[in-house]
């Protein structure tokens, strides 16, 4: 991309087709809405709820479904107890709802099929979410190019997702998963041992995707430079403090 | 248009007042980057003021520290809607640097460039006067690698997308070009009082 995008980018109403618990804590949403342009897997959305008098909280989601004319977006969203917008959509939005929602947005945590491979996906928690929507869109439009998932979670039962991942592990010749636990007596965070078996199983990654919180995605990103990995194809995206 | 159920958790007025539009408060201070935290030895390190390609004046870690310092303190607005409060920083002024090289301003507009190859525009009018300076301490202490140490582009008045870490040079231009997000669809400007979040706001 080399020229500014000077299209704005405007507000969309989103109506809320299905909820579906996916793990204790997080929902997959899907919304019906219609982009003015084509996403990219990845990318983000914003959403924006409005009480009646006015007042207006904001925030941004991954987008976890594979770019498609379809219409239809789907979001995981964790359920932080006393979160402002994520209480609302755990505990109040239902099917029918309407929600203000820009996007697709972000161009730099992306990947594209002609962007090719091998691919190298490292999610902690929730941070899975944009790499599922790359490894959808791969299965769909480039499915011989190689990809690793390496998904850290605390516990098993947080894992988003798990038998989509381990179907496509069994269905997918050129596609693996290594889940690491972190939490519980055999808990193990990522570290340069775990990163050398994913590299030996995948190969020379041409990107990496590394999504997550702050301390994961930093430790992980330091393990790949240590390994001698071009920080130039490293790719990254961080929530939390 | 008022979404069904919503009611919000609406912060003191004394911190809404504070808040430009779509934001909330963090006590954190997050961190956002596109890619791994460039290892930088100060040894080699330089800060480089350029005309289009041409250099005007650099200066090593030691020089750099030997200007005269900046502080300033206030709140910085991040796009991916976090605010934070009361924040200290400490630096040099894009005055005391351009002072420095002794040479007045070729043009209005500069690109910051970051040693992960990041870039960013500002205009010279947002960048002089006290309104930045290339930061190398927050909070009495010196900038960690993640928060864009050891020196950082401060433009607080702009989204924080605007104050490049790592920032190892800024480079005038004749036009006022777009760097990294503003090639990918993010404001050209960055006022967070207008909302200037993407291209057309």
């Amino acid at each position: 991309m080399t020229e500014p995008n000077p299209r704005p980018l405007p507000w969309l109403k989103a109506s809320i087709v299905d909820i579906r618990p996916v793990t204790a804590r997080v929902k997959a949403f899907r919304l019906r809405v219609d982009f003015d342009r084509p996403a990219i897997a990845g990318q983000h959305v914003d959403l924006r709820l409005t009480a009646p008098d006015g007042y207006r909280a904001q925030r941004s989601y991954s987008i976890a479904s594979a770019p498609s004319s379809d219409g239809i977006v789907e979001l995981m969203i964790e359920g932080f107890g006393d979160g402002e917008v994520s209480g609302f959509f755990d505990g109040v939005a239902e099917p029918g709802d309407v929600i203000e929602l820009r996007g697709p947005i972000g161009g730099s945590f992306v990947w594209r099929p002609q962007d090719g491979g091998p691919l190298l996906l490292i999610g902690g928690g929730s941070g899975v979410v944009p790499l599922l929507a790359i490894l959808r869109h791969r299965a769909i439009a480039a499915p011989d190019v190689p990809a690793l998932l390496l998904y850290s979670v605390r516990d098993a039962a947080e894992t988003i997702l798990r038998a989509e991942l381990a179907d496509r592990a069994r269905d997918e010749p050129d596609f693996s998963v290594m889940l690491n636990v972190t939490g519980g007596t055999d808990g193990r965070r990522i570290d340069a041992a775990l990163i050398g078996a994913a590299l030996a199983r995948l190969g020379s990654p041409r990107h990496s995707y590394l999504c997550g919180s702050n301390a994961f995605v930093g430790a992980a990103a330091d393990l790949l430079l240590d390994a001698g990995l071009d920080p130039a194809t490293i790719r990254t995206e961080r929530f939390g403090g | 248009m008022a979404t069904r159920g919503f009611t919000g958790h609406r912060p003191p007025d004394a911190t809404r007042e504070r808040l430009p539009p779509g934001q909330s408060l963090t006590t954190d201070f997050p961190v956002l980057q596109i890619g791994p935290t460039p290892r930088i030895d100060l040894a080699t390190w330089s800060f480089t003021l350029r005309d289009g390609a041409k250099p005007i004046k650099s200066w090593t870690w030691e020089a750099f520290n030997a200007l005269p310092r900046t502080q300033w303190g206030g709140d910085i607005h991040c796009v991916t809607q976090w605010s934070k409060f009361d924040t200290r920083w400490e630096g040099v002024s894009l005055d005391d640097l351009l002072a420095d090289a002794g040479v007045p301003a070729p043009t209005d507009f500069l690109l910051a460039e970051g040693h992960d190859d990041y870039t960013t525009n500002v205009p010279l009018a947002d960048l002089v006067g006290g309104k930045a300076m290339v930061a190398t301490h927050v909070g009495g202490l010196p900038l960690t690698p993640d928060h864009g140490g050891p020196a950082r582009l401060l433009v607080p008045h702009l989204y924080f997308w605007k104050s490049a870490k790592w920032v190892k040079g800024l480079r005038f231009t004749r036009r006022d070009e777009g760097g990294f997000w503003e090639l990918r669809g993010y404001h050209m400007y960055g006022d967070p009082w207008r909302e200037q979040r993407f291209a057309g706001d």
